[in-house]
């Protein structure tokens, strides 16, 4: 058994996010971190190879750059990583990414008592769309929002979110799963695990590496192989300064009630 | 000369650095306010290595190197200067002196439940009559047979009520002065082995600061680290070690102090402008941030040479010294800067204050600093 | 892989809206209808039909209740099989659906369920799909309209004339992307149907039209479904109790300060009403917390929990440095203070200069009116 954890580098949006005049993101400027939920992915994958003695192998897709993030899933625990990197993959939206790592992984090899994890959704999109595109295009079964995850005999067990509750849920294996981060905060690497995370091995999968793979065609991957495209982007009209509303009676919340429901706010 | 950092002491002061402000930061205050030792901390500081960052694996340690240990602890004395010390004298006071001067056996048996955490150590050498003057100790021990049987008490002991492993100075032979000690390694369950009274503290008040008494106390002979005679040896060396972990200690807690008051002092605004704004303030920051720099660089060429293998004991006491008074001047600074609101206990700055005096006294006062370094220039 | 056989590039081929209805053991979920009222819109701007797609085991009466809200027409499938949702059955049955009738826009719920089908569907349908969106047009003249009261965008920034030019016909779905910081208008221009998931409470439902429902038409399509198609087991489906909400994790905050000293039962009682209208929690100033008012958990601010809730509202709070520190990045920040140069008024977003307990009264009764209205109608 083993587990492939497809994993992203995302821009830090928790601090100062600087857009660019155009309206689109100044990438360039922002710290990088690994996804949150990605991360909580890769802890789902090392308590499985805590408990089984399983492999762990973590998958991105993204510039050389993503390999620090590679090596800290290593340093995590993690036993090997690949980097699927080329210009010929740039500009792909979550359909053609899919299609892309999908063909990674199939060449990476799903054996049948293989667990592939994702993490819910990315903090620059929050799509969450990758994973089930990825489950689609290998064609397994997935569970989505897992918060437990249990393996028996071939047989994964899942604790599914729902907004109102859960669903306990069993696949067999192979088949992928989405983790959210709430129910596996991820672990610190240890000072051991830092030190030997140079030692292992990170391969890079190139478009001339990847080009026999069947998923990988030149209009399903890249800008051209994305169904979707950018019409616009902009920002929201910044925030205002504060309103002092008129007195305080009934008509004073009235305005408020009306200028919150305006703001989607209530 | 290299100034920059591996890309694995890079990941490491990045790890240590979010271990502490999620891990040890929120539990400061309350570790500071109600003098408790931090054993939750410690427990994770052990199973991530922490307790043990640069002796190697083969041990239970880490496997880095005593810059990556000083990165350890400046990184927790930035937000808990109780939590730095507790790692800082358990390294270098404990482990170091057993992995350094240790048989194979005693590393194999002591170090790795040490390393790990599972047993915290400790250091005990100064007694009510033997401050920085160690050739005066008056604790005792005998050869019988084939043990030893230790009396005498210890005060100011670092860990002391937490630990059980200690390293510990006794009188072989009181004629021979400072060439009559030796060093015992012994464990917290040795008959006649007991725990005195706790300090009540100014500063560091959630470590343990604790008397050890030992009354006919039994120490198997194989216990004995290094050979009879040679502990006074070891005491100077293991605190030259020792002094980095202070030095380091120092320098968290000036640099934390420094990160506070830009923090607050971007945020509160007096007369229709943020304090960050006065140039009064941006001086003061700006000193203190050099003040600051400079003890880092003493701080880690000290630990350099020490993992090189070179004679550290100059950079060492140096770095000490330099570093503990900047901790000082730079707290209180802070505390200043932050008014009224400074010196209450809503913000951390009084806490950190307090925690620098130590730095100055402990594991050689700053006045022992000055004649080490003044042994060294040669002036005598 | 995916055994369809589907050709979606002729993109004049498909006609009419449709939105997945879903539906947990038999009941509606609240967005459905919110997309059925707002799929009402875009079918009106492109002169075509809204069809439902209802898919369970028992459902069919759900069906006219959808067209009260603006379907035209209802594809009910039911199946034991279909009893709990599954990825599998589900994709299944809307690629099949959708393979036989084309339609040009499909929509669904931005849930846990939604964010499962939605992707699997369009990677096996070959085409885009927008997550999230919190705004849809298709008429070019209504998007320039949004853009203009919803953006930074000048004239020349939102380019009517290409607008029309590149995606006329095409839906253009509006998202935030990057936590907010930023929005984009997403399109789908050469394949067909253009897919979005919804972000629920967002649209606004339309009232309830009792001859629209009992003229619901009702189509049960022919479909296959066997047990070998569905891979995953449904074991059990849980519905958990209203779990505590802390701080942290809270949408929506009401704290309260120094301003209900006067009767603080009361005060408290109103805080805690006010979050319950609004599903958020109570929390309180340095004051409220060390007064005993309320227990330690509850306290925003230097010493308490730093939170972001999308509403904040402050009901006699001072606004302190140190309480602002907690909760300057709140989404939207409401202040009601009798002081009027009260510094929690430079950061809220709205002001009331009054009593908090005449104001909060009012707020709680406007509130829950407003709440009542945007989530009545349901059930009629």
């Amino acid at each position: 058994m083993k587990i492939i954890v497809c994993i992203k580098q995302v821009p830090d949006t928790s601090g100062k996010v600087a857009v660019n005049e155009d309206g689109t993101l100044n990438r360039a400027s922002m710290p990088v971190i690994t996804n949150h939920d990605d991360k909580s992915a890769v802890e789902a994958g090392l308590r499985l190879k805590d408990k089984y003695g399983c492999r762990v192998v973590v998958v991105t897709m993204g510039p050389a750059a993503a390999e620090s993030m590679l090596r800290d899933m290593l340093a995590m625990g993690a036993d090997e990583a690949y980097l699927i990197s080329d210009r010929a993959f740039g500009g792909s939206d979550t359909f053609a990414t899919s299609q892309i790592v999908a063909a990674g992984v199939s060449r990476i090899g799903v054996d049948p008592d293989d667990i592939i994890l994702c993490g819910r959704q990315a903090i620059d999109g929050d799509t969450a769309q990758v994973g089930p595109q990825i489950a689609e295009k290998l064609d397994l079964p997935q569970i989505t929002y897992a918060g437990d995850i249990a393996v028996e005999d071939g047989v994964v067990t899942v604790r599914r979110m729902l907004e109102d509750g859960y669903m306990t849920v069993k696949a067999h294996t192979p088949c992928l799963i989405t983790c959210i981060k709430e129910l596996n905060p991820p672990r610190y690497a240890s000072i051991a695990g830092i030190m030997e995370c140079y030692s292992k091995p990170v391969t890079v999968l190139t478009y001339e590496d990847l080009k026999d793979e069947p998923l990988i065609e030149p209009d399903t991957i890249g800008l051209k192989g994305s169904p979707t495209n950018i019409a616009k982007s902009f920002t929201p009209p910044l925030k205002g300064e504060g309103v002092m509303l008129e007195g305080a009676d009934k008509n004073t919340v009235a305005d408020l009630v009306a200028r919150l429901g305006a703001k989607h706010i209530l | 000369m290299d100034f920059r950092l591996t890309k694995e002491q890079q990941m490491l002061r990045q790890m240590f650095r979010e271990f502490a402000q999620n891990e040890i930061k929120p539990l400061a205050a309350e570790v500071d306010e109600e003098e408790r030792f931090p054993w939750e901390t410690v427990k994770k500081l052990g199973e991530l290595g922490m307790l043990g960052a640069y002796f190697p694996k083969e041990y239970g340690g880490g496997g880095a190197d005593v810059i990556a240990y000083a990165m350890l602890v400046e990184e927790i004395g930035k937000v808990c200067g109780t939590t730095s010390i507790i790692v800082s004298s358990h390294t270098s006071l404990c482990c170091a002196p057993i992995y350094e001067f240790g048989t194979e056996e005693q590393r194999r048996r002591y170090l790795p439940d040490l390393l790990t955490g599972r047993r915290v150590g400790a250091f005990g050498l100064t007694e009510p009559s033997a401050g920085t003057d160690a050739s005066s100790l008056e604790t005792a021990a005998v050869l019988d047979g084939d043990h030893y049987i230790l009396n005498g008490s210890k005060i100011f002991i670092t860990n002391g009520g937490a630990a059980s492993t200690y390293v510990i100075f006794a009188m072989t032979d009181k004629s021979r002065g400072h060439r009559g000690i030796s060093a015992f390694i012994v464990e917290r369950d040795f008959p006649g082995f007991s725990i005195g009274r706790e300090e009540k503290k100014m500063g560091i008040r959630g470590s343990s600061t604790a008397e050890l008494v030992m009354t006919d106390c039994i120490v198997p002979k194989e216990n004995l680290l290094g050979r009879e005679g040679q502990g006074f040896k070891i005491a100077l060396h293991t605190l030259d070690g020792g002094r980095i972990g202070v030095a380091s200690q120092a320098l968290g807690l000036g640099e934390g102090a420094i990160d506070e008051a830009i923090a607050y002092t971007k945020e509160r605004v007096q007369f229709g402008k943020r304090i960050s704004q006065f140039q009064w303030t941006q001086f003061q920051l700006a000193d203190m941030a050099t003040k600051m720099q400079a003890a880092q660089y003493l701080v880690y060429a000290a630990a350099d040479a020490k993992q090189n293998g070179l004679d550290y004991s100059l950079q060492a006491a140096m770095a000490k010294l330099f570093a503990s008074e900047a901790a000082s001047d730079v707290t209180r600074r802070c505390v200043q800067l932050f008014g009224g609101y400074g010196f209450t206990r809503e913000y951390p700055v009084e806490r950190m204050m307090r925690d620098a005096k130590i730095t100055e006294i402990y594991e050689g006062t700053s006045e022992a600093q000055r004649m080490v370094i003044a042994k060294y220039l040669g002036v005598n | 892989m995916s055994k369809l056989q589907f050709q979606n590039t002729n993109t004049d081929e498909f006609h009419g809206v449709w939105v997945y209805c879903e539906q947990r053991r038999g009941s509606l979920m609240s967005t459905d209808l919110e997309l059925i009222s707002e799929g009402r819109k875009l079918a009106d701007e492109l002169h075509t039909e809204l069809c439902g797609v209802l898919l369970g085991d028992g459902v069919e009466h759900l069906a006219k209740e959808l067209g009260g809200y603006g379907a035209d027409r209802i594809y009910v499938c039911e199946s034991p099989l279909l009893y709990d949702y599954t990825t599998d059955a589900h994709t299944k049955l809307i690629c099949d659906l959708v393979a036989q009738y084309k339609p040009e826009i499909l929509l669904f719920g931005a849930t846990n369920i939604g964010r499962d089908l939605a992707p699997r569907c369009a990677a096996r349908l070959h085409t885009g799909l927008c997550a999230d969106c919190t705004h849809l047009d298709v008429d070019v003249a209504t998007y320039v309209d949004f853009l203009r009261g919803n953006s930074t965008l000048d004239e020349k920034g939102i380019g009517e004339d290409k607008l029309h030019e590149k995606f006329g016909h095409d839906l253009k779905m509006t998202r935030p992307a990057f936590g907010g910081h930023l929005m984009a208008t997403i399109v789908c221009p050469r394949f067909r149907p253009a897919m979005a998931t919804v972000r629920p409470g967002v649209m606004t439902r339309a009232p309830f039209d009792a001859d629209r429902a009992a003229k619901t038409e009702i189509v049960r399509p022919a479909f296959t479904l066997a047990e070998d198609d569905i891979r995953t087991e449904v074991v059990e489906v849980v519905k958990a109790a209203r779990e505590m909400v802390d701080l942290l994790g809270a949408d929506v905050i009401v704290s309260v300060g120094r301003g209900i000293a006067a009767d603080v039962e009361r005060g408290i009682a109103l805080g805690q009403e006010l979050a319950d209208v609004l599903g958020g929690v109570l929390g309180g100033s340095r004051v409220s917390i060390d007064s005993g008012w309320l227990s330690a958990d509850h306290q925003v601010g230097q010493t308490g929990k730093t939170v972001h809730p999308k509403l904040y509202i402050a009901l006699g709070i001072s606004g302190a440095i140190q309480h602002k520190a907690g909760m300057q990045d709140s989404g939207c920040i409401i202040a009601v203070n009798k002081n009027p140069s009260a510094p929690i008024f430079e950061i809220a977003d709205y002001g009331i200069t009054g009593d908090l307990f005449k104001v909060a009264p009012m707020m709680i009764e406007q509130f829950r009116a407003a709440r009542e209205a945007k989530a009545l109608t349901h059930n009629g």
